[in-house]
């Protein structure tokens, strides 16, 4: 009889031999499965003396979990050899491109609008918004600007045209409005002082040319309280153009100017630095005229229903789409409004991109793709 | 408004240089927008003497010459028939930029002989008008110095007047201002009283005083107007842009722009009787200068003789009275007319004109016997001839403006103190009679200034002396934490924008207007008038959108122009279904075409469809708040929608979108050949939620037991629609099942004609205890009950 010893290192270098998955199981089945080698082996003992069985019976111990241990080590490496082989059939080549998506834009306009409510919202001004088609009353009257006033000739003024059995008669008719400064009234009109309002919105004049466009966007401001000074006008305008383009310092300069709405009134300019490539903010010797202002001429407040002896206050109205085009540095305004994929694409704002003076004003929305 | 430098030193006395006075004219509110230096044209320009003058051996006018610049000898053809042995001029050596033609001179050869540059004259270097000869400069000028030393070069600054100031739309008016604001002194005004030795023979009558309160007529007779306009009034008016055209009218022209001072000089001859001013008849024929022919109305201010208007009093004169060269006796008008009257009849005829300029904005009215005055001395001295008695209809004493300020407002209306003796001295130095009266200051205006009517008006003269970068500015205070900045339904659109970008469109904004050509086929029922625009900036952009889709439908044209096929864009804005204020709505539309991707690897690309719409309108929707849960949707999108594709989404009878494909005969008229899906999403029209202070969100109700999840397939009537079935399998049981799927929609072989099959999946989700076979059973026959009976579908085999 082959001695046990003789059995265990033939039967574990038969394991060890094993080349796959399969051969290892018919060798376990034909080493201890019911009619396996050393299950018949153990049957054996039955017959044997005491002495025999206990010296017989601990060798046969010994031999069953060497080749136990031996088959599971070799199935281990059996398996994992298999995964490996499996997993590099699988390989694929990861260069490849991500499946397409596109990212959406933001129009400067818009974003521009929620840059300047974040400022402003800051300063505890509200957000008003009104009609692109105003009354007469609303966009020149109202606005100390009665029928025969130069400045009223001076905007190139939209009219909606009457009914077709109506003739046309220029002072009845509806205009596009030429300008927000008509929230100033309808304002006033429902809302008791003190007013702290932005009023961005469409506006729309007869001109188009390289720096005009038949419609563009404007912001009104209007405070009006017991105790605002021209002072806070410059205070504020100043604090605004810091926070807007995200400067510690800009230099600014106001001259005095004419709006019939507003008396005194002004221009301000910042300055900057203007070559024939860039346009710099906040540097230089160049003046860029930004914004008109003034304190509410007081036959607009009598307008507004409110009593100019008690009341005062200031408004400013300032170009969003020339907001743009001076931080962002968009060249041509007709630009804006021709809905090309190419410009969009460049000049627009990430989805993500939100404006507030905590989370920053631009460009927080990341890279643009 | 232009002046030159040496116009404005002819009223101000002063030693500042350009730049000063630049820089002063912009911060006292006279905005300069352009200062034009001659001098900045002429580098390169040197004095040089003509010598060897000899004819041209090829020319009967044609001189050769040597021109000496002191450094060199240069061989020139020069054609100007002054040119002479020794005479000193101005040489333009080769390569110098000639500023009348813009051009670089070259070495030329004429008739054969070669010019190594060129003598100059004054309209050449754009420092004159002459043009017969070149530049004669005195004998004992120097050769060989820059031409901007020695030549009489006039800077000419143009400066914005804004309505209020119409008194420096004359020289003498921006000159006051710049002496008040301590710019030098103005020099007072030399003007003769020229006595008439007649009687004029043509009279006056002014019957509208309230229109025309004064009125200053005088003949002057024996004038020749083929005379030469004085050579620095020519200067002058060609400086600022002005054709000189003959001595009469440019003295008028030059009286305009000097002392903002408008004035007429009628053909005395071509004067029918006596001169009339009265209100127009209605329809009453006037034919202007401008050879315009107009029918006025009672509004209209005329000056009339037997035949009729002869002039547009303040605007414009007659073409059949004016002067000419053969012009022998005059009748000079200098009168004062109410702004109102000039605006009304100037607007209402659009006659453009620098006399309403003025006259509309302020005339002194004090200026008429001196501008009268003026313009006798200038034409007499001009054109010779006598001059009439003056004759004076009405009176220049009209009631000057009077305003009060106090001292006090200063600090509560500007936030900067300032002592009372300052407001004083600055009121007067702008011509103002100051008084002080309690705690006010009296402020009687110059006639030369309409614009002063209140407070503010003084406080701003002030300001404007002082200027305004002298006040300090402070910050707004704002002690009160602020409150949310933009209104729920304005936040809303920012979300809704910034909702559309993440689903990867572009934002655009495009006109509020749009072509009433194309937009016919977009006007819905509730339009209640199509907008036009009476005076349109062109015939494409005519009237108030009724939708945003044509203006978006030409971006894609132009987009697939430029190459661009595959593409997606919205744009949120208004659209106009009144002519009225607020008979507009604000729309989220937006438009897909072509393909989700250009061609990809991942065969993921595909073209758009109507769920693409209609998952943007939906995402739109829930951006906007509004409700989508089961959203209602009827098959009735405005026609231009393609009528098997699309949808409307309604809450009750309100619209809240339109979805779908656009109709291909629309998308023709746009000549777009691929399909467009589209959808217009009414914010206005979505409710908002009901403001509460309660942020908590709904308890979340976990079942302790596993849903179950059982697939069905209906057999039903290909028009029976999806949203029915779902809905049906849904209401089967509204406890206990909390979701249905569609997951297959089958048409074609194995099943009959005119049927489809639905398969859905049904989550069952026990509450109390986990379902037993029976009651899943129970809870299938109940679903398929259901869809039976509301749908007619039958449980695929």
């Amino acid at each position: 009889m082959e001695d046990i010893k003789d059995i265990e290192q033939r039967i574990l270098e038969e394991v060890s031999k094993a080349s796959d998955l399969k051969a290892l199981d018919e060798i376990r089945v034909s080493a201890m499965g019911k009619k396996g080698e050393i299950t018949e082996m153990m049957k054996t003992l039955g017959q044997m003396s005491a002495d025999e069985r206990i010296e017989t019976a601990k060798k046969l111990n010994l031999l069953k979990s060497a080749v136990e241990e031996a088959l599971s080590k070799r199935k281990d490496i059996l398996e994992n050899e298999a995964l490996n082989a499996k997993l590099a059939c699988e390989k694929i080549d990861v260069t490849l491109p991500c499946r397409p998506e596109t990212q959406g834009r933001i129009h400067p306009v818009s974003k521009i609008y929620e840059e300047v409510a974040a400022i402003f919202g800051e300063l505890g001004f509200e957000v008003a918004e009104g009609p692109s088609i105003e009354d007469q009353f609303h966009n020149f009257n109202a606005l100390n600007m009665p029928l025969n006033h130069p400045a009223r000739q001076m905007q190139d003024t939209f009219y909606i045209a009457h009914d077709k059995d109506k003739p046309f008669e220029m002072d009845d008719a509806y205009v596009v409005r030429t300008h927000t400064s008509g929230m100033q009234i309808r304002t006033m009109e429902n809302k008791k002082p003190p007013i702290r309002i932005i009023a961005p919105g469409r506006t729309y004049r007869s001109d188009f040319d390289a720096t005009h466009t038949p419609m563009f966007h404007q912001v009104e401001g209007l405070v009006i309280d017991k105790t605002t000074t021209l002072a806070h006008l410059k205070g504020c305008l100043y604090d605004f153009v810091k926070a807007f383009f995200e400067l510690d310092d800009i230099p600014v300069r106001y001259r005095p100017s004419y709006f019939p709405f507003t008396e005194p009134s002004a221009e301000m300019d910042i300055g900057c630095l203007k070559t024939k490539t860039e346009l710099k903010i906040g540097a230089g010797n160049d003046w860029l005229e930004i914004l008109g202002c003034g304190m509410v001429h007081p036959n607009v407040l009598k307008a507004g229903g409110i009593d100019p002896d008690e009341y005062q206050g200031f408004a400013f109205g300032v170009g969003l789409d020339r907001l743009a085009m001076l931080k962002y540095g968009i060249p041509d305004l007709r630009t804006f409004f021709e809905s090309d994929v190419r410009w969009m694409k460049n000049y627009g704002f990430a989805p993500l991109d939100f404006s507030s003076l905590t989370g920053g004003l631009s460009n927080n929305g990341g890279q643009l793709r | 408004m232009k002046l030159t430098l040496s116009w404005l030193k002819e009223h101000l006395d002063t030693t500042a240089d350009l730049n000063t006075i630049v820089k002063t004219l912009t911060r006292i509110g006279l905005e300069v927008e352009e200062v034009y230096n001659p001098a900045e044209n002429l580098k390169g320009f040197i004095t040089a003497r003509a010598e060897n003058v000899t004819m041209h051996p090829d020319s009967d006018h044609l001189h050769v010459l040597t021109v000496n610049t002191g450094k060199e000898k240069l061989q020139v053809v020069c054609g100007a028939p002054n040119v002479k042995e020794g005479l000193i001029g101005i040489f333009a050596p080769v390569g110098t930029n000639i500023p009348c033609y813009n051009e670089v001179l070259k070495v030329g050869k004429i008739r054969g002989v070669e010019s190594f540059g060129m003598m100059c004259s004054e309209k050449e270097l754009c420092v004159g008008e002459d043009h017969t000869g070149i530049i004669e400069l005195p004998q004992d000028t120097k050769i060989g110095l820059p031409a901007s030393e020695v030549l009489n070069i006039d800077p000419v600054i143009e400066i914005a007047i804004t309505p209020n100031r119409a008194e420096c739309l004359g020289v003498r008016g921006v000159a006051r201002d710049l002496a008040a604001a301590g710019l030098g002194t103005l020099k007072s005004l030399e003007i003769e009283k020229i006595k008439g030795t007649f009687e004029s023979p043509i009279k006056v009558k002014v019957l509208c005083q309230d229109e025309c309160p004064t009125y200053v007529g005088r003949y002057i007779k024996n004038v020749d107007n083929t005379r030469q306009t004085p050579k620095w009034m020519k200067d002058r008016l060609t400086a600022i842009g002005l054709r000189s055209i003959s001595p009469l009218v440019d003295v008028t022209n030059y009286i305009n722009y000097d002392l903002a001072r408008p004035l007429h000089v009628f053909d005395a001859d071509k004067i029918k009787g006596d001169i009339t001013v009265r209100m127009c008849k209605e329809n009453e024929h006037f034919v202007a200068l401008d050879e315009k022919e107009y029918d006025l109305d009672t509004l209209s201010l005329g000056i009339c003789d037997d035949e009729g208007i002869e002039c547009l009093g303040g605007i414009m004169g007659g073409l059949s009275k004016g002067c000419s060269a053969d012009t022998k006796n005059v009748f000079l008008e200098c009168a004062l007319f109410k702004p109102q009257c000039i605006a009304r009849t100037g607007r209402k005829f659009a006659i453009e004109s620098d006399s309403r300029y003025r006259s509309e904005r302020w005339v002194d009215p004090k200026s008429n016997v001196l501008g009268s005055d003026y313009a006798t001395q200038l034409i007499t001295e001009i054109c010779g001839g006598e001059v009439s008695e003056v004759m004076i209809e009405g009176d220049e004493n009209a009631a000057p403006q009077v305003a009060y300020i106090r001292p006090s407002r200063m600090k509560t209306f500007v936030g900067m103190e300032v002592a009372q003796e300052k407001i004083i001295e600055i009121l007067s130095r702008l011509g103002f009679k100051t008084s002080v009266e309690g705690d006010k200051i009296k402020a009687v205006s110059p006639s030369w200034r309409g614009d002063i009517e209140c407070e503010q008006d003084l406080i701003e003269e002030v300001v404007r002396m002082i200027g305004l970068d002298e006040i300090e500015p402070q910050s707004m205070p704002h002690d009160q934490f602020p409150k949310q900045v933009l209104t729920p339904a304005q936040q809303r659109v920012v979300t809704v924008k910034h909702e559309l970008a993440l689903r990867g469109m572009y934002e655009t904004v495009t006109w509020s207007f749009t072509s009433s050509k194309l937009a016919d086929v977009f006007h819905k029922s509730n339009q209640t008038d199509v907008v036009l625009i009476a005076n349109p900036i062109s015939a494409d952009l005519d009237e108030m959108r009724p939708s945003l889709l044509p203006n978006l439908l030409m971006g894609a044209k132009n987009n697939i122009a430029h190459g661009y096929a595959n593409m997606s864009i919205f744009e949120v804005g208004p659209e106009f279904y009144g002519r009225h204020p607020k008979e507009e709505t604000n729309v989220a539309t937006g438009i897909r075409v072509g393909l989700t991707s250009d061609k990809d690897w991942s065969k993921t690309s595909r073209p758009f469809d109507v769920f693409d719409a209609k998952a943007d309108a939906l995402a739109t929707i829930a951006a906007a708040k509004g409700p989508i849960d089961n959203p209602q949707i009827t098959l009735d999108a405005p026609a231009y929608y393609h009528p098997g594709r699309s949808g409307t989404i309604r809450l009750g009878k309100n619209v809240l979108a339109y979805f779908g494909e656009l109709h291909p005969s629309v998308l023709k008229k746009f000549g777009l050949k691929t399909r467009v899906v589209a959808f217009e999403v009414y914010l206005d029209n979505i409710p908002l939620p009901r403001a509460t202070h309660d942020k908590s969100k709904k308890k979340l109700e976990l079942s302790a037991f596993q849903p179950v999840v059982k697939d069905l397939a209906f057999v039903v009537d290909e028009n029976v629609s999806a949203a029915a079935v779902l809905a049906a399998a849904k209401n089967a049981d509204r406890n206990l099942i909390t979701e249905v799927r569609l997951f297959d929609l089958y048409e074609g072989e194995n099943l009959p004609q005119g049927k489809k099959s639905l398969a859905i999946s049904v989550v069952f989700q026990p509450n109390e205890q986990t379902f037993t076979d029976k009651d899943i059973e129970n809870l299938m026959n109940k679903v398929i009950v259901n869809v039976n009976k509301n749908t007619g579908g039958e449980l695929r085999a």
